[in-house]
């Protein structure tokens, strides 16, 4: 049996899918941060079987679209004074920046330095996204 | 753009510039204009010569082009205008190896519009976002030509009538074809149209082109011209893109997959015709030429004038 505090301020993020906890934990720059992080993974789940989850004891910004790319089905448990404030489920960002690159080798982003190029939802299933220089579809 | 109005033209870069990107950057409505233009400038070309008058068009061109170049610059001279552009796009600062974004921000302040032809897919919405003149994507690796969309919509009008009610069997290299990808784009936006894809399983059409218009247009994707070209209302054949292909030996096994010739034409309705948007290489053999419905060449014909009518939208000069 492992120990873990409870989170008096923080934020939880559930139900990742199980092994996506990594991703999540390094694209969100979560080894970065001084605050205390703590990642389990294959968490025994009765609705996912396993599952991973993330603890961090900090309000830090999150960037919902990276974790909406990763795992849209993640659930977000906003902290504070030790009870959860708020709840909520993410949904696939229609639109993303900074994230994406273009898998697209002709395509100008690669030719050109552009930090925010735009991807728009394309295939919500599929989880792909359309470039808006080439219209490349393109995933994480 | 006067010299005086330095200061002037300077505030006005701010102010939203229409660009001619890809088509659905003109609206129907635009494209009625457009056209109905073309055809008064076809009347009495000579009516048309100052309306231009000191107005400047950057033509830059870091692909190899004829037709585009030529039709545009020649659209620009006779409208009254001046080009200005560079022979060899090795000897320009692109070489040295500036942004595209810098090089759009310095020649739109000397120029009035730019056309540009670039390997790099996307480079003209790239461009568009730096300029405060108009940009013109004068075709955009395999991805855009939507120029080219409007001499081949021009033709269609002419020997079809409409540019509703058709089946259109699109054949060739569906992948890398960027006439044919604005072409779908196109007409797709006209009722009634219904679309056979006809094209080797390597060159088929991006999903991305494919996914863009009404599922309920597209009749069949198939590899066969010869069971397909007796369905069709417009042929529209493509070259086999050799400047897209990594593999030479991969372009030379498709080079010749398609070859319409005067046996496979026997096949075809009476009043189908054969578009192409040129240069033409194996895939429509000369005997061809002589078919009336084969309409290529005076397909070509409609390009400096509709580029014409182009250029004075878009400058609001119409």
């Amino acid at each position: 049996m492992i120990y873990v505090d409870s989170l008096n301020e923080g934020i939880v993020i559930d139900h990742i899918r199980a092994g996506a906890g990594f991703d999540i934990f390094f694209q969100l720059g979560l080894d970065k941060i001084d605050s205390v992080v703590l990642l389990m993974r294959n968490v025994p789940s009765e609705k996912m079987g396993r599952k991973d989850l993330i603890k961090v004891e900090s309000n830090f910004e999150l960037n919902l679209d990276i974790l909406g790319l990763i795992d849209p089905n993640v659930t977000i448990n906003i902290i504070q004074d030790g009870k959860i404030m708020k709840k909520f489920k993410l949904e696939l960002p229609a639109a993303v920046s900074g994230i994406l690159k273009c898998k697209n080798p002709r395509c100008i982003s690669h030719r050109e330095e552009i930090a925010d190029s735009m991807f728009y939802l394309y295939d919500e299933q599929k989880r792909y996204y359309k470039c808006e220089y080439c219209d490349s579809v393109t995933w994480l | 753009m006067a010299v005086g109005s330095f200061a002037g033209s300077i505030a006005d870069s701010h102010m939203a510039v229409r660009n001619y990107i890809v088509p659905t950057d003109l609206s129907l409505d635009d494209l009625r204009s457009i056209f109905a233009l073309t055809d008064e400038i076809i009347k009495d070309c000579q009516k048309f010569q100052d309306v231009c008058k000191s107005k400047v068009m950057a033509s830059l061109f870091f692909e190899p082009s004829t037709r585009t170049k030529f039709s545009f610059d020649a659209a620009m001279y006779r409208l009254g205008g001046n080009v200005i552009g560079f022979a060899d796009p090795n000897t320009t600062s692109q070489a040295k190896g500036e942004s595209l974004a810098d090089t759009t921000r310095i020649i739109s302040g000397y120029a009035d519009l730019i056309t540009v032809r670039s390997p790099y897919e996307g480079a003209a919405k790239h461009m568009s976002m730096y300029s405060s003149v108009p940009i013109i994507n004068a075709g955009d690796g395999g991805h855009e030509h939507p120029t080219q969309t409007l001499t081949d919509l021009m033709a269609i009008r002419h020997y079809k009538q409409t540019l509703d009610g058709h089946v259109i069997g699109i054949c060739g290299d569906l992948k890398f074809g960027r006439t044919i990808h604005s072409l779908i784009s196109a007409l797709s936006r006209y009722p009634n149209n219904k679309f056979v894809f006809i094209s080797p399983p390597e060159l088929q059409l991006p999903d991305y082109v494919a996914h863009n218009i009404d599922q309920s247009m597209i009749l069949r994707q198939t590899d066969s011209l010869i069971n397909e070209i007796g369905n069709v209302d417009i042929l529209y054949m493509s070259r086999v893109q050799k400047e897209r292909f990594v593999s030479e030996a991969e372009y030379l096994r498709l080079r010749d997959y398609y070859i319409l010739n005067a046996e496979k034409m026997k096949r075809a309705k009476k009043d189908m015709v054969v578009m192409h948007p040129l240069p033409r290489l194996n895939e429509i053999s000369a005997e061809v030429d002589s078919d009336e419905r084969a309409i290529y060449f005076e397909q070509a014909r409609y390009g400096m004038y509709v580029r014409m009518a182009l250029i004075m939208n878009l400058l609001d000069l119409g």
